[in-house]
């Protein structure tokens, strides 16, 4: 029986023809009860089941999925993580899941495919120079790795951007995240899946989690399609359906759903080594180790359940990338899909004990949460083990809907994902 | 593209609209209004999965409008003026 994950094992599968290979994880049916019940099989969840198992020792865990483990937003996104933000509560949040993804392949065995190979945001005109040298200048402040590139300097890093008189978006500078880069989605789910089923942690999908057991105000478990089964604490982090889960446990979020997009060209030789990013045009986009450009743009901007995206979105993105690089109009897009986004007005996420005692929640990442899944699990984790905040969680609680205290990343670094 | 009907121009681009919120939230007026209570107006949304009457503005002719729409399936049930049916 092979579990661990190397290059010896590769070998002497290679040599057994490959039969010893054991399922990543159990399918287990759920018991009665346990210690910690998750919602959501998504990264965000599978993350805090690992991190109770491994920072608290809480391993009578189990993880409920409605559909398969990594199918939500986990498995659709365009992969970018960095942690260039502009308030230092964002900054100490993203920092320590980018440090956490730094580390995470060799932690948990698997491999998730870190490529740290920089992010530029781009500056097009010359007020956008100046911002984009505030923002830079925040980073540094707040230790987090940031420098100002000059027109030519990117003009080294993206040869095949529109440089000429006539572009519509011509370059002024960019400000680059050089940790910054992407990792492999749905080896981040299955990666913590693997690792947190080793720890005893059952990972139960297809189980859809219907309402919560209350018992005297305080919230003591889950009912689901395979039943009821009680917990001691229950977190939830479903992304865009956190509002319907809110419903249930007798309470509103400051949520609302949307979907967002992306699309992917055919594969093609390596032509783009880093992840760019104009804000002006609101597209992204990067080369997947499969050869295929992978295209993100702004919010459907119509409230939205359904997983599909709207035409005109995508038009937009497209045509601010065939400005940017006017020789991928030889691409054909290969495939195209959104996911449903919990969007919150301050564009930060919420981690906190919900107004139902007992029950916690991890949700309101937007656009923009794998790159922040360890530390989301790891601060979810915290809360249902202790019961309190981690200093680093604390400012996202729901509390600051009505202090005021709002982290409007939105506002601060003028970037959604 | 999908076309919304506007109460006022009749149906047009997705891409005119703008979304406002859920539908019957109502401005607190009363003297003393506690932190939670705007917290719940300025922020806490309803975020249906299915039928959702909501506020709309129309940015071509600028009106705002309550559209019923299915977030699920996108479909639109119908729209109205605010001026009907006893808005405030
Ligand atoms: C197109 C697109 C591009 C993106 N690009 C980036 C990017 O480049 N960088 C970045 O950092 N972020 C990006 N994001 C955002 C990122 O994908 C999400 O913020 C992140 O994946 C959220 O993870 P999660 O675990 O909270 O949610 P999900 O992965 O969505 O997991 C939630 C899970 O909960 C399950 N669930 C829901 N309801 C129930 C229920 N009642 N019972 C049981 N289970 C339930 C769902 O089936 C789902 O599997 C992007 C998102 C999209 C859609
Ligand atoms: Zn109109």
């Amino acid at each position: 029986m092979t579990r661990h994950y190397s290059a010896l094992s590769v070998f002497k599968e290679g040599l057994n023809s490959q039969k010893g290979w054991q399922k990543a994880w159990r399918s287990p049916e759920p018991k009665k009860r346990y210690d910690v019940i998750v919602v959501g099989g998504g990264g965000h969840g599978l993350a805090t089941a690992y991190y109770l198992a491994k920072n608290h020792g809480i391993r009578n865990v189990a993880v409920i999925e409605r559909g398969w483990i990594g199918g939500g937003n986990t498995g659709r996104n365009t992969t970018v993580v960095r942690s260039n933000y502009f308030f230092p509560q964002s900054v100490a949040l993203y920092d320590l899941s980018l440090k956490l993804f730094e580390k995470l392949s060799s932690e948990l065995n698997y491999n998730i495919m870190l490529s740290q190979r920089g992010m530029l945001s781009l500056a097009h005109s010359m007020p956008e120079m100046e911002m984009a040298a505030r923002s830079a200048n925040a980073m540094q402040i707040n230790g987090v790795d940031a420098e100002l590139l000059s027109r030519d300097q990117v003009r080294e890093l993206l040869p095949l951007y529109n440089f000429s008189k006539e572009s519509r978006y011509p370059v002024h500078g960019a400000v680059i995240q050089r940790r910054a880069g992407t990792a492999r989605h749905d080896a981040v789910a299955w990666g913590y899946a693997r690792a947190a089923d080793r720890f005893g942690v059952d990972i139960i999908q297809n189980c859809e989690v219907q309402d919560f057991i209350q018992n005297g105000g305080i919230c003591c478990g889950v009912r689901t399609t395979k039943g009821e089964i009680l917990a001691d604490r229950v977190g939830v982090a479903v992304a865009g359906h956190s509002s319907q889960m809110a419903e249930r446990a007798g309470f509103r979020l400051p949520v609302v759903s949307y979907a967002l997009q992306a699309c992917v060209s055919e594969p093609v030789k390596p032509a783009l080594d880093t992840v760019v990013l104009s804000p002006a045009t609101g597209t992204y986009v990067s080369q997947s180790d499969k050869g295929e450009m992978v295209v993100g743009g702004g919010l459907d901007r119509i409230p939205s359940y359904s997983q599909r995206g709207n035409l005109p979105v995508l038009e937009t993105a497209i045509a601010g990338l065939l400005e940017m690089f006017p020789s991928f109009r030889q691409l054909k897009l290969m495939r195209q899909w959104s996911g449903i986004v919990d969007v919150v007005p301050d564009s930060s996420p919420i981690l906190d004990e919900t107004p139902l005692p007992g029950l916690f929640i991890n949700c309101g990442w937007g656009t923009g949460g794998f790159k922040a899944i360890p530390a989301g699990g790891t601060l979810l984790a915290h809360l249902l083990a202790t019961g309190r905040h981690h200093d680093i969680s604390r400012p996202f609680g729901l509390d600051r809907f009505s202090s005021g205290r709002l982290i409007d990343e939105a506002a601060g670094s003028g970037i959604t994902h | 593209m999908q076309l919304f009907p506007c109460p006022f121009c009749g149906p047009r681009s997705e891409a005119e609209f703008h979304f406002g919120g859920d539908a019957g939230n109502v401005r607190p007026d009363e003297d003393e209004v506690s932190a939670d209570r705007w917290s719940s107006y300025l922020y806490m949304r309803h975020n249906q999965k299915g039928m959702s009457p909501s506020i709309w503005m129309h940015m071509t002719c600028g009106e705002l409008f309550q559209l019923d729409r299915d977030t699920l399936t996108h479909s639109v049930a119908g729209s109205k003026a605010l001026t009907e049916g006893g808005h405030r």
